[in-house]
């Protein structure tokens, strides 16, 4: 009996984490599913509508609006962030062998929450006392610097705080990817007569895939999920100028009482999310195995 | 040669001024926010952002941390810098206890189906939680946990778990087998492997997996918004509920010293164990 408990014991170690997952991840997400096909508004009801839900979304104009936000965001972050990133971490390989004072300073921002990263945002772009007011006291008077009230512009400000706040991260994965680029390699291109442009871009970028592709990974989920940084710098406005998915399905299913629209929002997010994720693990895990 | 390394100290010179002026570009928010605190709200309207304060005015400090208004009432952040305290500090335990027993499992003592169980759990680091938000609050209403710490407590570790047993596994899985098999021959069993051999090996991924945690959970808003309630909110929720508080004049002082007052148990962890925090953050994508 004890012998039979003891070999089981892995397994009734992981039961409860295995248990919890079902329920809490993937049953949940079966929930929201099935909610998504329903008239449920204020509270959950049983009432099923097919598509209704997804109709009325996509001919909602703030959905396409905050889709429409999402793609402008989700690309100009990743592509600023990515090349900030990879801009500083190649200066600091370089150049700098004793970094770890500029590491620090240029990671920072990512241990702080978006909510406190959006406060500091929303003062430093505040209009009238601000960057603008800063400009205008050095003598141009006409300076105008208002994006953060400007209903076009306001997506931008996000973009701008979010840039801030994970380029660090972007930073240190490939600092860590070139500090791992074996050194017989670059000397070799060097011995060759290669320039350090040539050497980058033919021996080290390409061993740096993997480490490019992880960051991508990452930064576009942190771009889907992206609520907390819109929320405290923009509230979405002006208006709901600068929406995205997240605060749309937040506004809807908490605060207006749409609970079916809200879940059908949260559905297309998730479909959003595998089609990266799902091909990026299957390959890591597959890569893993051989 | 000596033109080639003339040109070669002109670069360099030219390529650290840049990253110093990048750096200074970073640091602009964090100095911003703290020169603002200490200004009195006349010489804000008046002066420039950049500027230092002419004198060093604490009185938005005591403000932020124990009279600002934060929506319902003035308390200022005090009560929620403790609720988030008293989420953190149970959550990160408990999930990292859960983490490190389920990726000695998942690595050392694996089973038919593990394997399929580590990838499916590892996809609940990625999914959008707006797509657990509303049967979660069902479950917390049902459990009696709604608007409570406990109940946030038990959301975080729920989707924190993901995370930590990802961590543990992949540095469990550079151990070799042969140790646990060396261990049974001399009789030891499941536990006492663990305690004896993996626990005294895991003192870098345990403060990984600490830090991690502590910073995701007292950084998070989205579980704060949507779970709690008057008198449990954490203080991201309050330091947004401050700012976004339109009663009399805007007290931009006020609002960074609460920024402050927010981000600064994350700072101090992110600076005194820095190494441990970019390790966290880059476990999920560079080493898999």
């Amino acid at each position: 009996m004890f012998d039979y408990l003891e070999k089981q014991l892995p397994k009734l170690i992981m039961a409860p984490t295995a248990i919890v997952m079902l329920v809490c991840m993937y049953g949940f997400i079966g929930w929201t599913a099935v909610l998504s096909f329903t008239k449920s508004r204020m509270l959950p009801q049983w009432e099923f509508v097919g598509w209704a839900q997804y109709e009325r979304l996509f001919a909602n104009p703030r959905w396409h609006v905050a889709l429409d936000n999402l793609l402008v965001f989700t690309l100009l972050f990743i592509i600023i962030a990515l090349l900030l990133g990879l801009m500083l971490a190649i200066l600091l390989d370089r150049n700098i062998r004793n970094d770890g004072a500029l590491r620090t300073i240029y990671l920072y921002p990512m241990a702080v929450s978006f909510i406190v990263t959006g406060t500091a945002w929303k003062w430093i772009l505040n209009p009238g006392l601000g960057i603008e007011k800063m400009v205008r006291d050095l003598g141009f008077t006409d300076f105008e610097f208002r994006w953060l009230v400007e209903p076009d512009m306001a997506i931008y400000t996000i973009v701008i705080a979010a840039v801030w706040q994970s380029s660090g991260f972007v930073m240190a994965m490939f600092l860590a990817g070139l500090r791992g680029v074996d050194d017989s390699l670059i000397k070799a291109a060097q011995m060759d007569g290669a320039s350090t442009f040539r050497t980058y871009w033919h021996i080290i970028l390409p061993v740096m895939q993997p480490v490019f592709f992880g960051s991508v990974v990452i930064l576009s989920h942190i771009a889907i999920k992206s609520f907390d940084l819109v929320q405290s710098l923009t509230g979405g406005g002006p208006g709901y100028a600068s929406d995205l998915p997240a605060t749309f399905m937040y506004t809807h299913a908490f605060s207006r009482a749409q609970m079916g629209l809200g879940a059908a929002s949260a559905m297309v997010m998730l479909a959003g999310v595998m089609a990266i994720i799902v091909p990026y693990l299957y390959s890591e895990l597959r890569g893993k195995k051989s | 040669m000596s033109a080639s390394t003339t040109s070669h100290r002109l670069y360099k010179a030219l390529f650290i001024t840049l990253l110093l002026v990048f750096a200074l570009v970073y640091l602009a928010p964090l100095y911003v926010m703290l020169t603002t605190s200490f200004k009195g709200i006349e010489e804000i309207r008046n002066g420039n952002i950049l500027a230092l304060p002419t004198t060093l005015n604490g009185s938005a400090w005591s403000k932020a941390w124990s009279s600002a208004c934060t929506g319902g009432d003035c308390y200022g952040l005090a009560p929620y810098f403790w609720n988030s305290m008293r989420i953190v500090l149970p959550a990160v335990f408990i999930s990292t206890v859960i983490g490190a027993l389920n990726g000695y499992v998942l690595s050392q003592w694996r089973f038919t189906g593990s394997n399929f169980l580590f990838g499916a759990l590892l996809f609940g680091c990625f999914i959008p939680f707006q797509v657990i938000l509303l049967p979660m609050a069902k479950l917390l209403a049902w459990l009696g946990l709604a608007n409570t710490v406990p109940g946030l407590v038990l959301v975080h570790v729920i989707y924190g778990v993901a995370f930590t047993t990802l961590f543990f596994r992949n540095y469990y899985v550079g151990i070799p087998t042969e140790l646990v098999r060396a261990a049974r021959l001399d009789g030891a069993g499941f536990f006492a492997i663990f305690r004896h051999v993996f626990l005294p090996l895991s003192a870098p991924i345990i403060v990984v997996s600490i830090i991690w945690q502590f910073t995701q959970i007292w950084n998070d808003f989205l579980f704060g918004v949507v779970y709690s309630g008057p008198g449990t909110q954490p203080i991201t929720v309050a330091l947004n509920n401050l700012v976004n508080t339109t009663m009399g004049g805007k007290e931009y002082n006020v609002d960074m010293a609460a920024a402050v007052i927010a981000a600064l148990p994350t700072l101090v962890v992110y600076l005194v164990a820095g190494k441990y925090f970019v390790r966290g953050l880059t476990a999920g994508a560079v080493k898999g």
